[in-house]
């Protein structure tokens, strides 16, 4: 009886432990997961061919990617474009500008916007921003467009990053001392010219950190992607053209990959080259933001 | 007027703008959710499963998706509790402060929190062809779990970090372990905060698509057993709005605003729970 409390307490220690070990190392085994399976289309040709020839037809057994990581860089590139000046304007004026009953006001929205699914975008974009494209923007620049094209992806895909670009940038902000904003005023700096040149500068890292983690998110983000940039296999010239990302194409072709030989495992390795750039870009801004969190302790 | 001034009236009225352009797209996104769905809406809509012809714009409604996603959100929701708490009390309680282990453990979850649910999907799907299962709940609930892990996890790291640490030391004072401490006193402190994190993480898990669109599969059923395939909201609305037929979309509208009142509740519910919390908390 006496040592059965010491000893609940080992075992669950040595379970717990075996859990944090196991959940930790989840990133490798589907990293490992996803190449086992793609080993077998990388066997008949070599990864920089997969990746850079146009040809897309599975039928013969052509996996050219090309088409679709150029409809991924075009939508992620508009989504960034849009999202950069509009999420850093927001996010200094919420963490230099806004009383603080506004900040807590606006908190919750924002997390709202995060929280609600990709789909309804997809939906809200197919409402509203496809048929603005198709019946004012396109005709304004005198093109045809069915409004499904890399710019409503862009538009769509802007908005579900704003909150994590805002949520974090804020984050960076507020680590920046006080003392210097101080120093600055009190040389006789306004407002601004004390955020364009002091805070700004020290903050610069982080806020660089900030868009890389909504650039990956917009990278990634499927559904709502799928749902309105009209996926067309061809390489997008204009942002009035219809893209097909890739992780649409991931998502649009379950039904066929498996009767098709070698279909399941290209769309594995266009998951697992998703992981790979997702992992690249999130590794480096974590690091970054690890550095800013350690600057405010 | 000094130039400085005009640039700073500048600025300020350009961020007043973004902010405003920001919120503005939250309430234009609500707002056509409702106007569109509202008026789909009928009581068939959340008390049947599609009958024949249900694609086609025929009688019916999407309670095989509304019972499919609760099914699967809720599964995927107790397993990832079942992983999360004891890593979560082990990286608080147990571990050595600082120590490589905890920071490599926090590290992973920021950067699986980063990777996209369609890449969860695909790994769920690698993991269902090793274990030899079709798509299925199951299926559904392992991808989904997965995906939720790092949501959750995060979330109740957060607010057991929190936790003072003084309150540990005077459980360890009165002679309890260190698994008494973390079952007793850590997370009946951090109650609240860990239902919002399991909230947040089931909001994730009933709103996401890419990661069932290969594990659970689709069915017009609700499923019996977790070997059945089972439709989810999300892809109801997708699959309806893909189909040409006026009604059927008209439906899709209905089932996205089903999903959205659903998420909009789960939030209120743990926007209270946090208030609440940071009441009570021993400061």
């Amino acid at each position: 009886m006496r040592y059965k409390r010491p000893l609940k307490d080992k075992l669950a220690s040595k379970f717990m432990l075996i859990l944090t070990i196991l959940s930790s190392l989840i990133v490798f085994l589907m990293a490992f997961g996803l190449y086992q399976r793609s080993r077998s289309i990388l066997a008949t040709k070599s990864l920089t061919e997969l990746l850079f020839s146009t040809s897309w037809h599975p039928l013969k057994g052509e996996f050219g990617f090309f088409p679709f990581i150029m409809g991924t860089i075009w939508v992620t590139g508009v989504a960034v474009v849009i999202a950069i000046p509009l999420c850093l304007l927001t996010a200094i004026y919420l963490s230099e500008y806004a009383h603080r009953r506004i900040r807590e006001w606006t908190k919750p929205l924002i997390d709202l916007l995060a929280g609600i699914p990709s789909v309804v975008y997809g939906v809200w974009g197919v409402l509203v921003i496809v048929p603005l494209i198709k019946n004012h923007i396109a005709p304004f620049f005198g093109r045809i467009s069915t409004g499904y094209s890399v710019l409503a992806g862009g538009v769509v895909l802007a908005i579900m990053i704003f909150p994590i670009i805002i949520h974090v940038s804020v984050g960076v902000f507020s680590s920046v001392p006080y003392e210097v904003r101080e120093a600055s005023l009190a040389l006789g700096a306004t407002k601004w010219q004390t955020v364009k040149h002091v805070v700004m500068r020290k903050a610069m890292p982080g806020v660089i950190a900030a868009i890389v983690l909504g650039l990956s998110r917009a990278f990634g983000e499927t559904m709502a992607v799928l749902m309105v940039a009209g996926n067309v296999a061809k390489v997008p010239s204009s942002v009035l053209d219809p893209a097909y990302p890739l992780p649409a194409l991931i998502a649009n072709n379950y039904g066929e990959m498996l009767s098709v030989p070698l279909y399941d495992s290209a769309l594995l390795l266009a998951s697992l080259v998703l992981l790979m750039v997702v992992l690249f870009f999130n590794i480096i801004s974590r690091v970054v933001l690890t550095r800013v969190e350690k600057r405010v302790q | 007027m000094d130039r400085r001034k005009i640039e700073e009236n500048i600025f300020k009225s350009l961020m007043l703008a973004s902010t405003f352009i920001i919120l503005s797209s939250l309430v234009i996104i609500l707002i056509t959710v409702i106007v569109n769905g509202l008026p789909a809406m009928n009581l068939a809509m959340i008390t049947q499963t599609p009958k024949g012809g249900y694609y086609l714009g025929k009688e019916g409604g999407i309670l095989n998706a509304i019972i499919g996603s609760l099914y699967l959100a809720g599964g995927a929701t107790f397993l990832a509790i079942l992983i999360s708490l004891p890593v979560v009390l082990y990286l608080n309680v147990y571990a050595k402060k600082g120590s490589r282990l905890v920071i490599f453990t926090r590290f992973s979850f920021d950067v699986l929190w980063g990777v996209p649910s369609i890449v969860y999907g695909a790994f769920g799907f690698t993991i269902m062809l090793f274990l030899g299962v079709r798509a299925s709940l199951l299926g559904g609930i392992i991808a989904v779990s997965l995906l939720i892990l790092p949501i959750m996890s995060r979330a109740m790291d957060e607010v057991i970090r929190m936790i003072p640490e003084e309150l540990l030391d005077a459980s360890y004072a009165l002679g309890a372990t260190r698994f008494e401490t973390a079952l007793k006193v850590v997370t009946r402190q951090a109650m609240p905060g860990i239902l919002t994190a399991v909230l947040i993480a089931f909001g994730r898990g009933i709103g996401d698509a890419a990661s069932v669109i290969f594990t659970a599969g689709f069915s017009d059923y609700i499923p019996y057993s977790l070997l059945r395939p089972a439709a989810t909201l999300p892809l109801a609305i997708f699959f309806q709005l893909g189909t040409p037929f006026p009604e059927v979309q008209n439906r899709a509208y209905a089932s996205a605003f089903i999903l959205t009142v659903i998420i909009l509740i789960i939030s209120i519910v743990s926007r209270i729970l946090t208030r609440r919390f940071t009441k009570h908390i021993v400061k």
